[in-house]
């Protein structure tokens, strides 16, 4: 054991560790304050949300909140079970597809010898550094002119593609052995049953993080639905939440309603991510850049 | 028989048909990503309305934005260079201490508090703009203005998100609080599988305190993971600019006091119909993201 050496991962509590308490405490709480916030506000009743001074915690928690916001239609008519119809159906497909496309590419780029790979996946690292708010306009030309405006396909195919995933998809399967792959291609298996037996199974940690991923930016767009549709009864739960929370301020009651949608957004990420976090932590050991 | 003739052809070129897994991929790559950001480059050199056919005027635009538009020089950019000055590297450095400290302390504590840390990055965007608003609200009903006013620090609310003075620093704030996100767990992943073994020989070769181990052998040891959240601090610093606009309700923000690039082009562009003006905004964005990823690429690579 090093005498002054700093001790990673350490595998139980000793006093030295203390100072890093003090700091880390106090940061994760202020951290998570906004997070619990929202849970005990959309629990509040009415009279709470008015209450003067603002109470933190709610004294009398009620599902009014929830019960209002799944009763409560827009003003064209449209029930909220239909946005977030429309959210779990995009949702699922931008998974489904980025996922499956990424596996495919990050395999290619990773396990085979061809003359563009490097190439490829240079410019892949590149795109890492865009950043898609710069080219709504862009976008926006280009959905038109395939004329998908008003359809599933505006939400579904300019989420599809996402080169973070396939770049940490692929920083994962370069630490898996080629030996595994090589020995089924002797046995004269193809490469898409390689892809499908051996690779996908070995490399479901970094799936599971691209799940996570890829799911963030889909369930928490407003883009999509604000820009390429314009049919309200194609728009997101994402985007219906964006709606209520713009004219809060002057609107007491719409807060419990705002705070109630805010915790269905959020909710999911956080399962997901305490479900699939040890995935998390495996998959991006393998992430850097050299 | 066909079959085989087939797969005989196929086989000369490349039996493992790597185009055949790309190809998806490439496809939508190309189409949402590639074309239009050259769309954007072409469309910088234009005058453009949405309507009627662009129509070619070189740089123009770029002239424009760097010698006529007061809004840009005056708001835009101090307020671009001020945000992404403090929340870029801000959280970059406050990532990389956080996954340090965590990364000294047993498995299940440091689980539950990376949760917690991780926890704000997952709420991009819209989702909790709610929080904010009712936290920073005008009136004495908002949290802060109650807490303030009993503490007996201020004597009327104040009108948080709507004040161009308080705006920027809020903005900056909830941006660092929603920052550590992939970069940081990746510099966590980073600092614990350093190998134990260099630190002890560090000591022996007499490094002497933290500081010294830190700058000599954690980050050295973990250039990649450094590189890769250097490039996503950079990223979601400009990604989620559009803060501002979701804070105070309004594009342009109070006296433009939140205005950063990313509200400039879509004022321009939604709001007004200048798309080729616009584009030029976003092309300068590009750049300005590509520039400084290579920036810190250099500083993080250069030892090796």
């Amino acid at each position: 054991m090093a005498l002054g050496g700093t001790r990673i991962n350490p595998s139980r509590f000793d006093r030295r560790q203390i100072p890093f308490y003090i700091i880390l405490i106090p940061l994760a709480i202020f951290m998570i304050l906004p997070i619990i916030f929202i849970f005990s506000h959309s629990f509040k009743p009415l009279d709470e949300l008015f209450a003067f001074p603002p109470t933190f915690f709610p004294q009398k928690p009620t599902l009014e909140n929830f019960k209002n916001l799944f009763s409560t239609t827009t003003e064209n008519g449209i029930p909220i079970s239909r946005y977030i119809f429309n959210s779990v159906v995009v949702t699922v497909a931008v998974m489904f597809f980025n996922i499956l496309i990424s596996t495919m590419a990050a395999f290619a780029l990773s396990k085979m010898k061809f003359k563009m790979k490097n190439i490829i996946f240079e410019i892949n690292t590149i795109a890492l550094m865009f950043v898609s708010t710069t080219v709504t306009i862009p976008r926006y030309l280009l959905i038109s002119k395939l004329h998908i405006v008003n359809t599933y396909f505006a939400h579904i195919l300019p989420l599809i593609s996402m080169p973070v995933g396939v770049f940490l998809i692929k920083q994962f399967l370069d630490q898996v052995p080629d030996s595994l792959i090589e020995a089924a291609k002797v046995d004269g298996a193809s490469s898409f049953y390689i892809y499908r037996k051996i690779v996908l199974p070995l490399i479901r940690p970094a799936i599971a993080t691209v799940a996570i991923l890829s799911f963030q930016v889909v369930w928490n767009n407003i883009e999509t639905s604000s820009l390429y549709v314009n049919d309200e009864t194609l728009r997101t739960f994402a985007f219906y939440m964006s709606t209520l929370t713009s004219n809060i301020g002057n609107n007491v009651a719409g807060q419990g309603m705002a705070a109630a949608a805010t915790l269905i957004m959020f909710l999911p990420n956080l399962i997901m991510f305490i479900v699939l976090q040890s995935n998390v932590m495996n998959t991006m050991a393998y992430s850097g850049i050299k | 028989m066909l079959e085989n003739s087939v797969e005989k052809k196929t086989r000369r070129r490349n039996p493992d048909r790597p185009y055949a897994f790309l190809l998806p991929y490439l496809l939508l790559f190309t189409i949402f990503i590639v074309i239009p950001v050259v769309t954007a480059m072409v469309l910088s050199l234009t005058n453009f309305n949405g309507l009627q056919m662009p129509k070619f005027i070189g740089l123009k635009n770029y002239v424009n934005l760097i010698t006529n538009d007061d809004v840009f020089m005056q708001h835009v950019l101090p307020n671009t260079i001020l945000f992404s000055l403090i929340v870029g590297p801000g959280g970059y450095i406050l990532s990389f201490l956080l996954a340090w400290m965590l990364a000294q302390i047993p498995k299940v504590p440091r689980t539950v508090l990376a949760l917690l840390i991780y926890s704000p990055s997952m709420t991009t965007g819209i989702a909790m703009t709610v929080v904010w608003t009712v936290i920073f609200s005008g009136d004495q009903t908002g949290y802060l203005n109650n807490i303030l006013m009993q503490l007996g620090l201020i004597f009327s609310p104040i009108q948080w998100l709507q004040s161009p003075e308080y705006l920027m620093p809020i903005m900056i704030i909830v941006s660092l609080w929603s920052s550590m996100g992939l970069g940081f767990l990746a510099m966590l992943a980073g600092v614990l599988n350093i190998d134990p073994t260099l630190y002890e020989a560090a000591y022996v070769d007499g490094i002497r305190n933290k500081f010294q181990e830190i700058i000599y052998i954690t980050i050295p040891s973990m250039r990649p993971q450094m590189v890769f959240g250097a490039v996503m601090a950079v990223v979601n610093t400009f990604q989620n600019a559009a803060i501002g606009v979701l804070l105070s309700g309004s594009n342009p923000t109070p006296n433009y006091a939140g205005q950063l690039l990313v509200n400039h082009i879509e004022d321009y562009g939604i709001i007004r119909y200048e798309m080729g003006y616009a584009s030029a905004v976003s092309v300068v964005t590009l750049l300005l993201v590509y520039w400084i990823s290579k920036l810190a690429w250099r500083i993080f690579g250069e030892n090796d």
